[in-house]
């Protein structure tokens, strides 16, 4: 059934779209394309982990390379558009999204994001090293192959497993400005990755209905509400003393080590009024909260860290 | 079936301004791409580059 959507929906758009032998798609269209709020995100989350480590390059190079990877990253939402465009043609959330919403064919989609894919990681080899380049392309190959391909219409661990392609940004700048990867962006990893699920399985509860509809199989739509809820709070008890790892570590400084214990404990509590409300328009509401919470505790999380290493307001814990 | 297919020249005025943006788009692109080659060229290798013999 999925397999008979998505070729009617390729030809048909491949037809309408593509009739004269010319794009009929906008600038600000090729441009969403690109996820730009997730980009956003992985630009903060990479800067972040460039910033940390203090490294001694100079600036320009710093930046081209945390373009490359935002350009890497937006070059991976494209692909998982191109080929998720028949379920995103069915969910209320994504029904407007350039491919279903007919604005772009979809093989202008994959175009577009092969070609800024491979450019960012010859250009990102260039300017830094080829450890980071192999990063790049890895992160790419997981979330456009091995999340969107794969994992997402075939396992509830979808975000879970998938969410390490959204966790590795840090880990691809430490080493396009160190040539190495250590310890301080394996633990920006592990606070994304530990992060993920609480997030998105935050999101599921509210749109389990869209996600059934596409057949997608969320947490809530396989094991049920009450066992996504159970979940939710298993991960959020294993990121609250997470999100202190860079203190013991050494990098976190005093305002981070308030910031992520106050975050912490609001994540805790909002995780256990999901866990204990679940009828009806207050359950909704908290998961809703959890959800919203969580994009804003990350947020803070890294902000602060970047205020304490980039404007020079770090004031160690210990000693 | 042979699809009716339009010419290229004949695009609405909507099609052409929305070509016109992304061949613009385009241009911007790749001119800031060798500015980006420049600059980390010089920031790599340093101003002495320039100054090498022939």
């Amino acid at each position: 059934m999925m397999t008979i959507v998505t070729n009617s929906l390729t030809e048909e758009h491949n037809e309408t779209l593509v009739t004269s032998g010319v794009s009929k798609g906008d600038v600000s269209d090729f441009f969403a394309l690109l996820k730009p709020r997730v980009m956003f995100l992985v630009v903060f989350t990479a800067l972040v982990g460039m910033v940390v480590v203090h490294p001694d390059i100079h600036p320009v190079v710093a930046f081209a390379s945390l373009l490359m990877i935002a350009i890497g990253a937006g070059a991976s939402g494209c692909l998982n558009m191109w080929w998720d465009a028949d379920i995103d043609a069915i969910m209320i959330r994504t029904r407007k999204r350039p491919i279903p919403a007919g604005k772009i064919a979809p093989g202008e989609a994959l175009a577009f994001g092969m070609t800024l894919s491979v450019g960012s990681v010859i250009v990102l080899g260039l300017v830094s090293n080829v450890l980071a380049a192999s990063l790049l392309a890895f992160t790419i190959f997981f979330y456009a192959v091995i999340y969107s391909m794969w994992l997402k219409r075939s396992t509830p661990q979808n975000i879970v497993i998938g969410g390490a392609a959204g966790a590795l940004p840090p880990i691809v700048a430490q080493a396009a400005v160190t040539g190495h990867v250590g310890w301080e962006s394996i633990i920006l990893f592990a606070i994304i990755f530990i992060w993920t699920p609480p997030h998105f399985w935050a999101l599921a509860l509210v749109k389990s209905s869209d996600y059934e509809r596409a057949g997608i199989p969320m947490m809530p739509n396989v094991a049920g509400p009450d066992s996504t809820r159970r979940q939710i709070l298993a991960y959020t008890v294993l990121l609250a003393p997470l999100g202190l790892a860079p203190v013991a570590y050494g990098f976190g400084g005093l305002a981070y080590a308030i910031v992520a214990t106050l975050g912490g404990l609001g994540m805790l509590a909002l995780a256990v009024q999901v866990f204990r409300l679940r009828e009806g328009e207050p359950a909704m509401r908290v998961a809703q909260q959890l959800f919203g919470f969580s994009i804003l505790y990350l947020f803070v999380l890294f902000a602060t860290l970047l205020a304490e290493h980039g404007l020079g307001f770090f004031r160690p814990v210990f000693g | 079936m042979i699809q009716m297919t339009k010419p290229a020249s004949r695009l609405s005025p909507e099609e052409q301004k929305r070509r016109r943006k992304r061949s613009l788009a385009l241009a911007l692109s790749l001119g800031a791409l060798v500015l980006l080659f420049y600059v980390v060229t010089i920031a790599k290798l340093g101003p002495g580059v320039l100054q090498r013999p022939m």
